[in-house]
């Protein structure tokens, strides 16, 4: 007498076995799956668009580099503000590393259109002495017109900051601008610099203008050095103490790229409202399939005693059913990964940004759906596995 | 050789005693019918017989294995080995054709689906339906989809086919059909039992059991 051993299933087997209730009725499975779909659609769109926002900073940071310093005069113990070298600029080019530096003196005026606008209306636009190297430290670029030169750094001339520019409602120079007490011509209009705000908004003359036509004092108040990527470091520990000999602890250094990067951070960083409605639709998923897989068994109990009968071990008929709710919560996963990427994929187009959905968003995904499936799965498997066989000879 | 052997066999539902202390012997070859009124324990006879449900009381051996001693995974593999199972009503997978319906029930053999699709060609050829293994259930007559669950029966070659009314659904025709079949692969050495309430079905078969109120009442022979 040999001895009973009931054969396995073959994994295609299965897979096939586990698909067949699925086939039979495609309607109801479609809509089983559906709150897993949109459960896992939410979440993956999510995530693709602060990863796409993400990649968008990350990739401008990239460009700009992070090798960009700023130093400004810090509050003295008494409360006043420090006054910065006249020639802060020339002094810290000699510290090992620097290969550029400018500076900047605010000099306290407004401009505007024209004098017919009260001189307390500033638009947020500060009007800024520059010394005729600052592009090439900043990394800025001229959009159209001209920039300073040893000639016009001397005359009533103006290069106006992207934003600047925008605030006056001027998109092209040669237009006269009421700068302090008189006209400045605008001879140039700077493109967008994102690591340096505040020439964005500002209104730039040269140091000797500034000095002739607004009894401007020749401090800086900002201080930009470039440096080879390795030595920002040191330079930075030595910035203070150059620009301020005596007291190094009342100038402040900054790493503009900082802010570019928290920006980024924070732009990564998802909101925790829409993961948790994307959390509620999955739930919501998990327990239809649940009770798509309760109905199945129940109305499939003929079936299960009919297999029972041709020798389907408790154990098979279980993993047929658990296969049956892990593809069925797999096939939702899937199609709410297709529907969030190409809802990142749209975003992204519209914003033009690049569209990035990061590898781990899709295999958490897949994952999380496979072990929904299992979970909800489980209880209607342990009920097809308990129908007794009789059922096959007894059913009606 | 006694392919089924039971003794002592009881089955009671609660207060109702559907079997009451049933000793029957049938050995390989032969073709049997119970026969018997509404109610009398038929059905139940032989569900323990073949090993869907377990008796109260006594010992149920199938090709000398003691039913009350194996596992559900044993009694799985039992039935995928040694019996074939026929219905009043066909139960066959309604989206799936006729090859499909007979595959499905070598599925817990072992054999790979190549060699599931090959036999069940080959069973569907057996009975008679080789020109209609593509077709599916609502596409053939009662005593073609009877046929078909025959042939599912049988394609793995069982020794035992335990059948119950499996002309009950069937004209007298398609019932004869059916008959034939089984008369055909009794010859070819698989022992049949079969519950009817059809007399030519009985006196068809050369061994007839008589079942009343749960006890078997007499054999002709
Ligand atoms: N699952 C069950 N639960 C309770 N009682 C049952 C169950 N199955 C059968 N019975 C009872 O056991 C007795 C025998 O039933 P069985 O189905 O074996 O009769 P049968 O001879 O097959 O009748 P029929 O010719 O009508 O099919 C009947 O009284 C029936 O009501
Ligand atoms: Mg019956």
């Amino acid at each position: 007498m040999t001895a009973l051993r009931p054969a396995r299933l073959r994994p295609t087997d299965l897979a096939r076995l586990g698909t067949s209730g699925l086939r039979a009725r495609p309607m109801r499975a479609i809509l089983a799956a559906l709150g897993i779909s949109i459960g896992i659609a939410t979440m993956v769109t999510v995530v693709g668009v602060s990863a796409s926002s993400q990649e968008q900073l990350l990739r401008q940071l990239d460009a700009l580099g992070t090798n960009l310093l700023r130093v400004q005069p810090g509050d003295s113990l008494f409360g006043d503000q420090v006054k910065l070298p006249k020639t802060a600029a020339d002094m810290v080019r000699r510290i090992d590393g620097v290969t550029n530096a400018s500076q900047t003196g605010e000099t306290g005026v407004t401009v505007r259109r024209n004098d017919l606008i009260p001189s307390g209306v500033s638009l947020g636009i500060t009007v800024q002495a520059t010394s005729l190297d600052l592009l090439d430290t900043v990394d800025g670029k001229i959009r159209s017109g001209t920039w300073l030169n040893a000639a016009t750094e001397r005359q009533p001339v103006v290069v106006l900051g992207a934003v600047a520019a925008e605030r006056l409602g001027l998109t092209a120079p040669d237009i006269q601008v009421w700068i302090g007490n008189r006209w400045f011509t605008v001879i140039g209009i700077l493109d967008r610099m994102p690591l340096a705000e505040e020439i964005e908004r500002s209104a730039l003359i040269g140091f000797p203008a500034a000095k002739d036509y607004l009894n401007h004092d020749g401090h800086p108040t900002t201080v930009y050095e470039r440096s080879a990527d390795e030595a920002v470091e040191s330079v930075r520990a030595m910035l203070a103490r150059t620009v301020s000999p005596e007291k190094p602890n009342e100038a402040k250094v900054s790493r503009p790229s900082d802010a570019l990067k928290a920006k980024a951070a924070a732009a990564g960083a998802f909101t925790g409202l829409m993961l948790g409605l994307g959390a509620v639709a999955l739930f919501v998923g998990a327990v239809g399939v649940a009770n798509t897989m309760v109905v199945a068994v129940l109305e499939r109990r003929r079936e299960i005693g009919l297999r029972r009968s041709f020798g389907a071990t408790r154990g098979q008929v279980r993993s047929q059913f658990l296969v049956e709710a892990v593809l069925l919560s797999a096939f939702g996963g899937g199609a709410g990964v297709l529907l969030g990427a190409l809802a990142t994929f749209v975003y992204a187009r519209i914003n033009s940004l690049p569209a990035v959905v990061p590898m781990w968003a899709l295999g958490g995904a897949l994952g999380t759906t496979i072990l929904i499936g299992a979970l909800a799965g489980l209880y209607p498997a342990l009920r097809a596995a308990r129908v007794p066989p009789t059922v096959a000879l007894t059913a009606q | 050789m006694k392919i089924l052997e039971i003794r002592g066999v009881s089955k009671s539902y609660g207060k109702v005693q559907a079997l009451r202390e049933v000793d029957l012997v049938i050995r390989g070859g032969e073709m049997v019918s119970i026969v018997g009124p509404s109610g009398s324990g038929k059905s139940t006879l032989l569900q323990i017989a073949g090993t869907l449900d377990r008796p109260t009381a006594g010992t149920v051996r199938v090709a000398g294995h003691d039913v009350s001693r194996l596992s559900d995974s044993e009694l799985s593999a039992l039935r995928a080995r040694y019996i074939g199972f026929v219905f009043q009503q066909f139960h066959l997978a309604p989206g799936s054709s006729a090859l499909d319906n007979v595959a499905d029930g070598l599925l817990y053999s072992g054999l790979s689906r190549r060699q599931r699709r090959e036999k069940a060609a080959a069973a569907l050829e057996r009975v008679g339906l080789g020109h209609r293994l593509g077709h599916r259930p609502h596409q053939l007559s009662g005593g073609q989809m009877q046929r078909v669950a025959v042939a599912r029966a049988v394609a793995g070659e069982p020794p035992l086919l335990l059948a119950d009314e499996p002309t009950g659904n069937l004209d007298s025709e398609a019932g004869a059909e059916v008959m034939s079949l089984f008369r055909r692969l009794n010859a070819a050495g698989i022992t049949v039992v079969i519950i009817t309430h059809d007399s030519e079905v009985a006196m068809a078969c050369p061994r007839r059991i008589r079942v009343r109120d749960g006890l078997v009442r007499s054999e002709v022979t």
